[in-house]
C-alpha cells in the first residue's frame, strides 16, 4: 500500500510515495535522491546509515521512513553549507580520517551530534559516541583525531 | 517491502483499535527490534504496522508519591540521563546506559525492551530486583503484571495480542538500599549480554544485609531470580566469603545454553563472577559509597 507523504530532509520538503515497510535509508536514497547515507550491515549494527531525526542519531536502516513524517531528518548532505564544508568535515580531510569512505557519512553524522551536545569532548567521549559506527578499514585513530580537531576549532 | 499498511496512532485507544485482535498487526515504537527481525527474515512485517511513537501519554518518566513511573516509550537515553533513576534505581541506569549505541538508546524504548522478551535484555533484570510492575492495557482496561510473571519464554510474554504495554511502576526502596546491573561483554558498543546479573540489597544500621534480590540475565529461557545467591548474602555484611557464596549460588541457579556468543560451561562460570560483582556494587551503593554508572565499563578497566 502506497502512502503519499512529505518528508522533511535537510530543511527541504520532499513529497514521496512510500510502502508502509520502507526503511528510512531506502526512502532517502531511492525516493529523496540523497545518496550520502549508506546501507552497510542493514542490521542496525554498523552505523553507515546514521542520520539525525530531530537532532538525534538514528540508524536509518531499521527506522521506518513513515515514522519521520512530522520530524526533521538531517543527512550527511545537510552538514555542509552549500559547497563549504563544516569544520568537522574539513577536519576529516586534514587528519586523513577517510580510507575507503563508506563509513564516513555515518561517522560524520554521529560526530556532528556529539559536538552539538558536548562541544568539548574528551577522546574517550568521542570513542564512545562513535561506538555504533564501524570502520572496516579500522582507521579509528585518525577519525577520533579529526573529531578532536573539530572540537578544538 | 511488501504490501504493508501504516498507521500513526496518537492515543492508546486508537492504537488498540488499529491493532484489533493483533493477528495481522504489530505496533512499532523505535523499530530497533521489529525492523531487525524483518531484515533478518525472522519475522516478516505484518499486514498492518501501527506506529505508537507519537502517543504523548506513553512518553515520560518521573517520581510520583515515591514510586518511579516510566511510560512505555521512555527511551534508554532518557532513562539513563534521569537524575532520579541514577540516584534511586541505579541498576536500571546501569542497564539503560549499556544498550546498543547512542542511536539505539535514542530509539529503543523500555516498553519495547520488555515486551520483546529477550532473555538477554538489559532492563529486565534490574526491574526484577527492583520489584517492578508492568501495566498492560486492552480494550477491557488495565492490568498490572509483576515483572517476574511477564515472560513465558524467549520472545514470549503473558500479554495477549490485543494488549499494549503502557508503562512500568517501580516502588521506592527502603533506606540504606543499593542496586546494580553488571554485564559480561566482549565490546563496549552494540553488544548483547553474554551473561548479566542484577542485585538490590538493603542494609540495617550496622551494615548487615536484611533484604537481597539477585536476577540473572542470558542464563535461562527468561530472566530469573537466583534464590541461592540471595540466601548467600542475606544476614552477612557482604564480606569476601559471602560474595564467594553468592558466586557459587548464581552459578548453581543458572540454566545457560551454548550459542555463538558463549558456551554453557563458560556462561555458568561467568554467572558467578558477574553476580558477585553486581552484589558487591549494590552493597557499596547501599553503604552510600558512589560507584560510576554504568558499572560495567569500570570493570572492563580492571579497577575492581
Amino acid at each position: 500500500m502506497k502512502h503519499a507523504v512529505t518528508l522533511r530532509v535537510n530543511g527541504m520538503d520532499y513529497p514521496v510515495e512510500l510502502e508502509g515497510g520502507t526503511p528510512l535509508v531506502r526512502a532517502l536514497r531511492d525516493h529523496v535522491g540523497l545518496m550520502g547515507t549508506k546501507e552497510g550491515c542493514d542490521d542496525c549494527e554498523c552505523g553507515a546509515c546514521m542520520v539525525l531525526v530531530d537532532d538525534k542519531p538514528v540508524n536509518s536502516c531499521t527506522y521506518l521512513a513513515l515514522q519521520t513524517v512530522g520530524s526533521e531528518v538531517t543527512t550527511v548532505e545537510g552538514l555542509a553549507d552549500g559547497d563549504t564544508l563544516s569544520a568537522l568535515q574539513s577536519a576529516f580531510l586534514d587528519q586523513g580520517g577517510v580510507q575507503c569512505g563508506y563509513c564516513t557519512p555515518g561517522m560524520l553524522v554521529s560526530a556532528h551530534a556529539l559536538l552539538r551536545r558536548s562541544p568539548d569532548p574528551t577522546e574517550e567521549e568521542v570513542r564512545l559516541a562513535l561506538g555504533g559506527n564501524l570502520c572496516r578499514c579500522t582507521g579509528y585513530q585518525k577519525i577520533a583525531s579529526a573529531v578532536m580537531q573539530a572540537a578544538k576549532g | 517491502m511488501g504490501d504493508v499498511a501504516f498507521h500513526t496512532a496518537t492515543t492508546v485507544a486508537e492504537a488498540l483499535t488499529l491493532v484489533g485482535d493483533g493477528s495481522d498487526a504489530r505496533v512499532v515504537a523505535g523499530g530497533s527490534d521489529l525492523m531487525v527481525g524483518v531484515r533478518s527474515g525472522k519475522s516478516p512485517l505484518p499486514g498492518t504496522v501501527v506506529a505508537i511513537h507519537r502517543i504523548a501519554e506513553l512518553h515520560g518518566l518521573g517520581v510520583v508519591a515515591g514510586e518511579l513511573r516510566i511510560a512505555a516509550l521512555a527511551s534508554h537515553a532518557e532513562i539513563c540521563a534521569d537524575a532520579d533513576v541514577c540516584s534511586g534505581w541505579t541498576a536500571l541506569a546501569d542497564a539503560s546506559a549499556l544498550v546498543g549505541s547512542h542511536a539505539t538508546r535514542n530509539v529503543g524504548t523500555l516498553g519495547g525492551n520488555l515486551m520483546n522478551a529477550s532473555p538477554a535484555m538489559e532492563t529486565g533484570g534490574p526491574l526484577m530486583v527492583l520489584g517492578a510492575t508492568v501495566t498492560l492495557r486492552s480494550a477491557a482496561g488495565d492490568r498490572a503484571v509483576p515483572i517476574e510473571e511477564l515472560w513465558t519464554g524467549p520472545g514470549r510474554t503473558v500479554a495477549s495480542p490485543g494488549e499494549l504495554c503502557t508503562g512500568v511502576v517501580v516502588p521506592a526502596l527502603p533506606a540504606h538500599s543499593g542496586s546494580a546491573y553488571v554485564r559480561l561483554e566482549y565490546r563496549r558498543a552494540m553488544e548483547i549480554a553474554i551473561v548479566g546479573a542484577s542485585a538490590c540489597v538493603t542494609l540495617d544500621e550496622s551494615g548487615i544485609v536484611t533484604s537481597a534480590r539477585v536476577a540473572l540475565t542470558a542464563l535461562a529461557p527468561t530472566i530469573i531470580r537466583s534464590p541461592a545467591a540471595e540466601a548467600a548474602i542475606l544476614g552477612t555484611d557482604g564480606d569476601d566469603a559471602a560474595l564467594d557464596a553468592v558466586a557459587a549460588g548464581a552459578s548453581a541457579d543458572a540454566r545457560p545454553i551454548s550459542d555463538l556468543r558463549a558456551n554453557e560451561d563458560y556462561r555458568r562460570a561467568m554467572a558467578g563472577v558477574i553476580a558477585k560483582r553486581a552484589v558487591a556494587v549494590a552493597a557499596q551503593r547501599a553503604r552510600g559509597e558512589s560507584f560510576p554508572i554504568p558499572a560495567t565499563p569500570v570493570f572492563m578497566k580492571g579497577s575492581v
